[in-house]
């Protein structure tokens, strides 16, 4: 996937994670950079980055414009059987059943309602669907590792899906990504876009990976990594883990009418 | 941890950005993604270009967004993008880029959003190799880079950078490119309630 400069080992990447770390012994008040609350872009460790991050700063806009508004989405757009990613006419999946729910909220804590998810995981092995992953390890004819749902009234969200596993990838030598799925939501405003990944607790990838700890803030990463629930879970059926997800403050009231 | 924070002052703190990653292709894309009206419309046009990294290379495997006001300059509100009926116009479209860079949407002509000044589209940008998403603008062609297109957001940009905001005439349609990084790096933009407005 990636590769351009020759393998370099894991220490040398948990030494490059250790140098772009924020300085922990400044106390919790300092960030003179301004990390706090952003991925950075500009993140050596996971290799692809070099070309692909923007130099200069975001261009600071007034809250004004199309991107005060977002598009909309209904059940039109979205049948209630796809937030079910164990559904498949030839079979079950194999794996970990799970169910991964929360809700949406914007930055003032206002459910975000009727708006859509979008999410895609590996399968229990850690493969996806994908004919560009070249993972040696098995494809599952059940599983699609693909999901949608729309957000209700409370601005909750629920998939029920397969645990995914961990799968190597190119950026360095003997290189894993922790176990995760992706998410794709949308806010009350175009500037609330956001793409992101949930994490699972305790895994022992998390501090190895230059993808996560993109994210200078320790807060920020602590807050990607969903909870286990039992109340969640199901009596032999499914674990159950929550995970709530709050987007950027929204500037025009709801109150306001186009 | 994973219980909405809530930071002084401001709300709660937002949930962070991470990449795209390289297969979102499956799951992301859908049949109808890039057609905002369809191809044969009379009044369609096409709004394409390509995303390019640091060295001027096509990313091959990059998202964008569009998102536009319909033509009586109104955010649209109606639902339907991911199952297009044929004569609804949602604003929202999606192209995964290919081999070669490219996207493509085929839409309605940018106006002015009300309110505006002058015409242009929404786009949001998504790739592997890059970590958060960024949103930009494309303006019409001919929209003054002078610092007099009454525009609040291009006006404000550093002179010799508002170019990088403005589509270039290419029938039957626009052109746009993203360039990630480098030479003509495109102004991507934020709003003040976004964190990402620190440095990083
Ligand atoms: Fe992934």
């Amino acid at each position: 996937m990636t590769g351009t400069s020759p393998a370099c080992s894991q220490a040398q990447i948990d030494d490059e994670i250790a140098s772009l770390a924020l300085d922990s012994t400044a106390g919790e008040d300092r960030d003179p950079a301004g990390l706090r609350g952003a991925t950075r872009l500009d993140y050596a460790p996971y290799r692809s980055t070099v070309l692909r991050h923007p130099t200069k700063a975001l261009h600071p806009a007034d809250p004004e414009g199309l991107e005060m508004w977002s598009p909309v989405f209904s059940h039109r757009d979205v049948a209630a059987v796809e937030s079910d990613l164990t559904i498949h006419p030839q079979g079950e999946p194999i794996g970990e059943r799970i169910r991964v729910t929360g809700r949406v909220l914007d930055g003032d804590g206002r459910p975000v309602r009727g708006q859509l998810v979008e999410v895609w995981q590996a399968n229990a092995g850690g493969r996806y669907i994908h004919q560009r992953d070249q993972h040696p390890a098995p494809l599952d004819p059940h599983f699609t590792g693909m999901g949608r749902c729309l957000t209700d009234e409370a601005g909750h969200y629920s998939f029920t899906t397969i645990k995914p596993g961990p799968y190597p990838w190119r950026n360095h030598l003997n290189a894993w990504r922790p176990a995760h799925i992706h998410f794709s939501l949308f806010g009350t405003e175009f500037v609330q876009r956001i793409v992101t990944q949930m994490y699972f607790p305790g895994d022992p990838l998390l501090p190895l990976d230059p993808i996560y700890q993109g994210i200078a803030d320790r807060g920020d990463r602590d807050r990607l990594v969903a909870s286990y629930a039992h109340d969640l879970s199901e009596p032999e059926f499914l674990m159950g883990y929550r995970w709530d997800i709050v987007l950027t403050g929204a500037h025009r009231t709801p109150a306001e009418e186009t | 941890m994973t219980q909405p924070t809530t930071q002084s002052g401001s709300g709660l703190v937002p949930t962070v950005g991470q990449t795209v990653g390289p297969f979102f292709h499956d799951a992301l894309p859908w049949p109808g993604d890039r057609h905002l009206v369809a191809p044969g419309d009379a009044g369609a046009v096409r709004l394409a270009g390509r995303v390019l990294d640091g060295e001027g290379a096509p990313v091959p495997d990059a998202l964008v967004e569009l998102w536009q006001a319909g033509a009586d300059g109104r955010p649209a509100t109606a639902p339907g993008s991911l199952r297009r009926d044929g004569h609804t116009f949602t604003g929202f479209g999606r192209c995964a880029t290919d081999e070669e860079g490219w996207w493509s949407f085929t839409t309605l002509p940018p106006v002015t959003p009300r309110g505006g000044a002058v015409a242009y589209v929404s786009l949001a940008v998504f790739a592997r190799g890059l970590l958060d998403r960024l949103l930009t603008r494309a303006y019409l062609p001919g929209t003054p880079v002078d610092g007099t297109s009454g525009d609040g957001v291009l006006d404000g940009v550093a002179a010799d950078r508002r170019a990088t905001l403005v589509m270039a005439a290419d029938d039957p349609g626009y052109r746009f490119d993203v360039r990630l990084q480098g030479e003509g790096e495109t102004v991507f933009l934020c709003w003040p309630r976004d964190p990402r407005a620190g440095g990083r």
